[in-house]
């Protein structure tokens, strides 16, 4: 059928089904991109268009509707010649893209806003956006840049050597506020044959497959497990435990058996019940409890107990220690499996180019995904390349492979370009998730609140396979002291394997579930002590020269009593006016939390190097080469920041290529907080080595100005000036490499796992609803010691972000499998749920780092949850021993204290 | 692949309705249900009929067209009886949900959870339903009879939701409870119409959803507010007793008991918003 109607202004004629979603005839056929899809159901509001001046979700509309309409989307936004809207300049400026999978649906929302509202309140924008999900965020930036629309602020503009510490916009932002960026799904070929997984729907279950051959007459190829060379993957070289294609047996609902391969419509159409699969289920795995007891069945055949690790930390005399303490608190804490959410499905596409194996994916790892499809598929890691797409948030859900080894092994075999888009429900039900945890902890302190003894016990459901499990239970007894000093320790990690989601990395590594434990505890000995929650916390801070539960010394950068002092007058502003709301009866009780962390950044005591180049080209180009893959976090501008003033060249001058394993180093992989820390070492290494250079060819003294005009650089040493024509000496290059100095950790734990810590203190204040059981966070105010920022802007972006998780974790992220597999029923915060965040950077120098910077990453998630949870518990009395703390069991809580009498 | 059609006229689709098809309307419960797979049933999309379309007056009462969406209502110049029902419309989804969503569609689905039903049952709306052997109405707590079950009949159409008028002056109001702000499915949410004479309660219609497999009124309740003064102790009025038409449910929400007692804090503060 043709269809007839304006797009951006311009009329268009599109043929095809009737029923065709929108946001797919947009993509597909126009070839606008721009459009996202996050979940094809109306919930996350990526693919918000225009229809007639009025948003709606291009997924849900079918383009029969569209006849005769105008349609708008982002590519529209800005003029012809590419001057951008007065609403991206905004968000430019006010950094409210971060993967920028969310902005085109963000604008499209706030457009339709505008156009009625030009100047709204943020009660007006919260409503017109509250159908957009963000999950980099925290809204606050994008509500700060729709406020702010009428009046963008300019654009900051550093010179050389003005770059780091600059609020600079991001370079990649551009791209993200028109609709140009590509990410996993936007670049797929034409020609490309598509997949279809076929996954498990039981938890545990045998199973045979039937004859195949009638499936294969109708597509290009059914892949099964004898398909993949090599049928295992998984993040350690001894835990290559997770098959790409189930043989046979599978191990969590959701689980990959069969791979239909071939035409898009040809795939679609062929539904799970078409496919011959003889199933046998078994009694599943569920849970800790399951999995310990002395008759479970194994989840794997070759690991005993299920027990996939266990160690701890051991320092001084715990048991003996707590005998004398003055005060003593215990408590259990329990937390659920959460889905990372990232807007972006799981999605890419493969080709085979002669003996070589190219994969553009959405990946926060591209090197590991190299060396990881050369074991799936037996080729040597020379043989496969990894083009990493734009990453549409990753959370550490990316660092595990997903598309990537089955549209490698279609696309080998069939000589084809081969893609995969995850849908939402195959994308949360496949991938890896939160660990869940139960947290035994006991902390004593003396009568002056010192902390004396602590004894902390984390056990971790894995789900079916390794993943990042043994990170997770090796880094949470290093931190499960809290960011304090405590002389006396025994710490414990522990994970099972269950018949679940694998458990993986997410934001933190196991250190947000321990937090809630730890924090809890600061709290019950500071009540019970009668000594302020805040100054407790302030009094048995980790501070430079003390010893850490593992024995190392922290030498600089250790900022947490500083957290405090800032937030001490934000925490007292807060009790006086919770007092005073208190004061009056009624169902809503507010309180104030505060919640303290630390977190090691980096590899926990294993090498983790990152390498960098600069080059200057013959004609004049200035490129960075950058491996360390961009997944919102912002490392393309802060890379970029911090080689521009270590080279001296102002930031404008330089050219991005990222992530292609073909032209970068290896920068390791985008996690655990490390890149602006390592890789941003790395780089200031490399702009210094090509500035040396530079110098060098000049004679000129380490202080000359440098300047690039053409392919001439000018070097300005005092009066003299020396003039290098680029086409004659270049090009030039500057390499960097960093690996923060740890060691490895002895039986007890003891050794230096990490180079350096962030620290971080949040304060939430929350009204909770005594009746209904309900938590609003009104407000947090969240200070962390980042050593330097290097851009305060993307820093807070990241905080605020963290701490939208962070607050998800606390109330309402709970994934139940077969239950909670879409965005309606897992519920993430949206911009009505985060309150408004200050951020205060404090900035305690590490030495190790670029420009005296640690990282951030994580850091924003860790405290939120402790912070809220102590707030509800000011409010109410009850201490959370479950989260996510819903509605429900809020209630239960109340009603149990007597708090809330039965309505 | 199916049929698709998307007629002008209203006859034209009760004739594409002999034969088994899906009817389209703003699509918001319609593609959710269809994600990850081809779509290969026969479609009638009732988006382009303009007998379906518009709100007006009809008699002493309203007539919404069966593709009145959120947002049309929202922004309909309506007198106090239809506050509860506006209310219930901005808390649909988002505002893309409401730009696009249909009350009639709504009813049609028969969630539990339709944030319509209770507004509507408490406006003691009826549905009209046409089929090429002719039209009818019905009481819309005749049309859901279960969990996403209607008395819809093979053939027919849901054409109009009629809001009868009251000669009384009325206030309506409306609470959900979600566990996040926007775009959340109801744990529970109420709807009251009260028809005032001389300050006291003349008639009252008060409805609870997501606390049964359809939205109940409750009689007992409704009765007990006969006659009370319309202020602020109105909610005093209050039994548990007068919540028995319920019968909730456990599910990943919320446990049938704590939706049994938010179904009666939502029913006090929504007596206390009705009052002026
Ligand atoms: C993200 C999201 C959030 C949502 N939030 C809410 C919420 O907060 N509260 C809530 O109640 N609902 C919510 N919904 C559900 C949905 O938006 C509403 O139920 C909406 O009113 C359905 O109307 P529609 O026109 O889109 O229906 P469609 O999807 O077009 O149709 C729904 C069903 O009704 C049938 N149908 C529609 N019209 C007729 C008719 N005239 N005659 C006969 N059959 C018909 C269709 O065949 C289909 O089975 C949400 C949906 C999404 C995607
Ligand atoms: S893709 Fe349309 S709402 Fe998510
Ligand atoms: S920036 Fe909003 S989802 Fe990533």
């Amino acid at each position: 059928m043709k269809i007839g109607f304006t797009l951006n202004g311009s009329p268009v004629e599109w043929s095809g089904a009737p029923l065709t979603r929108l946001a797919a005839a947009l993509r597909d056929g126009l070839g606008l991109t721009g459009t996202k899809i996050g979940c094809d159901a109306g919930d996350c509001g990526a693919c918000t268009v225009s229809l007639d001046g009025r948003q709606v979700c291009s997924c849900l509309v079918p383009m029969g509707q569209v006849e005769g309409r105008r349609v708008e989307t982002v590519e529209g936004l800005a003029a012809r010649d590419g001057t951008l809207a007065a609403l991206q300049k905004s968000f430019l400026a006010h950094g409210a893209a971060q993967c920028g999978i969310c902005t085109p649906g963000m604008l499209m929302a706030a457009g339709d806003l505008l156009a009625r509202s030009p100047q709204p309140s943020r009660a007006q924008v919260e409503d017109a956006l509250g159908g957009v999900l963000c999950r980099c965020t925290g809204y606050t930036k994008i509500v700060d840049a729709v406020i702010a629309a009428a009046a963008p602020p300019a654009e900051i503009v550093a010179g050389s050597g003005e770059a780091v510490g600059a609020r600079l916009a991001r370079l990649d932002g551009v791209r993200k506020i028109t609709g140009a960026d590509l990410f996993g799904a936007d670049a797929i070929p034409a020609d490309a044959l598509w997949i279809r997984v076929v996954r498990s729907p039981h938890a545990r279950a045998r199973f045979a497959l039937g004859d195949l051959g009638p499936l294969k007459a109708r597509l290009a190829a059914v892949l099964t497990a004898a398909d993949i060379p090599f049928n295992g993957y998984g993040i350690y070289p001894d835990t290559k435990d997770q098959p790409v294609l189930a043989d046979g047996q599978v191990r969590y609902k959701g689980e990959a058996i069969v791979a239909l391969v071939g035409d898009r419509a040809a795939v679609l159409a062929i539904r799970d019940q078409d496919v011959p699969i003889v199933w046998e289920p078994e009694e599943p795995v569920a849970g800790i409890d399951a999995a310990r007891a002395a008759d479970a069945p194994l989840v794997q055949a070759d690991k005993p107990h299920n027990l996939l690790l266990d160690g701890g930390v051991r320092r001084g005399d715990a048991t003996a220690a707590f005998a004398g303490c003055a005060a003593v608190a215990e408590g259990a804490f329990e937390t659920a499996f959460v889905e990372h959410a990232y807007i972006e499905p799981e999605a890419g596409w493969a080709q085979r180019i002669g003996d070589r194996i190219e994969i553009h994916a959405t990946t926060q790892t591209p090197y590991m995904d190299r060396d990881e499809i050369a074991s799936v598929m037996r080729l040597e890691p020379g043989a496969v390349r990894i083009v990493p797409t734009a990453c549409g948030g990753g959370f550490g859900g990316k660092l595990d492979l997903s598309v990537q080894p089955l549209i490698a092994v279609a696309a080998w075999q069939l000589g084809r370009p081969v893609a995969l888009v995850y849908t939402r429900p195959e994308s949360m039900a496949a991938s890896t998730k939160r660990h869940p945890a139960r947290v035994t902890a006991k902390f004593g302190c003396d009568e002056k609140g010192k902390l004396v003894a602590c004894d902390v016990t984390a056990t971790f459901d894995t789900g079916a396979y390794a993943s990042w499990g043994p990170t997770v239970a090796n880094r949470v007894p290093v931190h499960a002291t809290g960011p304090y000093f405590v002389p006396n320790v025994r710490t414990w990690g522990e994970a099972f394997f269950t018949n679940a989601p694998p458990a993986g990395a997410f934001r933190g590594f196991g250190v947000p579930q321990a937090a809630i434990a730890h924090e809890a505890m600061m709290d019950e000995l500071a009540d019970k002590l009668g000594i302020d929650r805040l100054e407790f916390r302030h009094r048995n801070a980790l501070r430079a020269g003390d010893k850490t539960a593992t024995g190392q010394t922290l030498e600089h950068s250790a900022g947490l009593a500083q957290c405090l002092d800032a937030l001490r007058p934000h925490w007292r502003k807060a009790q006086e006016e919770i007092a005073t709301f208190n004061a009056t009866p009624g169902p809503k009780r507010r309180g104030v939390g505060v919640g303290c962390m630390w977190y090691g950044i980096g590899n926990t005591s294993m090498s983790n190097p990152s390498r960098m180049r600069v080059g200057l080209a013959a004609d004049g180009t200035l490129t960075l080469y950058n491996g360390a893959l961009d997944i919102g976090q912002g490392s393309n501008t802060i890379m970029t920041q911090i080689a521009a003033d270590a080279l001296g060249l102002p930031v404008a001058q330089f050219v991005l290529v990222t992530g292609d394993t073909d032209l970068t180093l290896d920068a390791g992989k985008t996690s655990a907080s490390r890149q602006t820390f390592v890789s941003g070492r790395a780089a200031e290494a490399a702009g210094r080595d090509l500035r040396q250079r530079i110098l060098r060819l000049a004679n000129a003294g380490a202080d000359a100005q440098l300047s690039l005009e053409g392919r001439t650089v000018t070097v300005r040493d005092g009066a003299e000036v020396h003039r290098l024509d680029l086409a004659k000496v270049g090009p030039l290059f500057g390499e960097g490499t960093f690996d923060p100095p740890t060691t490895p950790l002895d039986a007890d734990g003891q050794g230096i796992p990490y180079a350096t810590y962030a620290f971080a203190a949040q304060m939430a204040v929350v009204e909770v609803d005594t009746e209904l059981g309900t938590v609003k966070v009104l407000r947090i105010v969240a200070a962390h010691d980042v050593g330097k920022a290097i851009n305060p802007t993307l820093v807070e972006g990241q905080i605020e972000g963290g701490i939208a998780q962070g607050l998800g974790l606390a109330l309402m992220e709970e994934y139940l499998p077969g239950r909670t597999e879409n965005l309606h029923d897992y519920l993430i915060p949206t911009i009505g749920d985060v309150p408004e965040i200050e951020c205060l950077l404090i900035e305690d120098r590490e030495p190790l780092g670029p420009s005296g910077a640690k990282g951030v990453g994580e850091p924003g998630l860790v405290p939120t949850a402790p912070a809220i949870l102590g707030a509800v518990h000011h409010a109410t009395g009850v201490r959370a021993r479950r989260v996510p703390l819903l509605p429900h069991r809020l209630r239960e809580a109340l009603v149990d204290l007597g708090k809330g009498a039965k309505p | 692949m199916g049929d698709y059609l998307r007629p002008a006229r209203l006859e034209e689709a009760l004739e594409a309705l002999a034969r088994p098809c899906t009817v389209l309307a703003g699509g918001t419960d319609f593609f959710p249900a269809r994600v990850g797979h081809a779509i290969d049933e026969n479609i009638l999309d009732i988006s382009n009929i303009g007998a379906l379309r518009g709100i007006s007056r009809k008699g002493d009462g309203w007539r919404l067209g069966a593709t009145v969406t959120w947002s049309e209502l929202a922004a309909a110049d309506l007198p106090p009886l239809f506050d509860g029902l506006k209310q219930a419309a901005r808390e649909v989804g988002g505002r893309q949900i409401q730009n696009a969503g249909t009350l009639a569609g709504n009813l049609c689905n028969a969630s539990p959870a339709a944030d319509g039903v209770p507004p509507l049952l408490a406006l003691d709306a009826e549905v009209e339903l046409a089929s090429c052997g002719g039209q009818r109405r019905l009481a819309l707590s005749q049309f859901i009879t279960g969990n996403r079950r209607t008395a819809l009949a093979p053939g027919e159409l849901l054409v109009a939701i009629h809001v009868p008028g009251t000669a009384r002056e009325t206030r309506s109001a409306f609470v959900k409870l979600g566990a996040r702000r926007y775009l959340v499915i109801s744990i529970v949410m109420a709807a009251a119409t009260l028809e005032i004479a001389d300050g006291r309660v003349a008639a009252a219609r008060i409805a609870v959803g997501a606390c049964s497999a359809v939205a109940q009124r409750l009689p007992l309740l409704e009765a007990a507010l006969v006659g009370a003064p319309v202020d602020a102790r109105l909610a005093d009025r209050i039994e548990p007793v007068q919540l028995a038409p319920l019968a909730p449910i456990d599910d990943v929400r919320a446990s049938s008991g704590y939706r049994r007692d938010a179904a009666l804090v939502l029913l006090r503060r929504l007596l206390t918003e009705v009052v002026p």
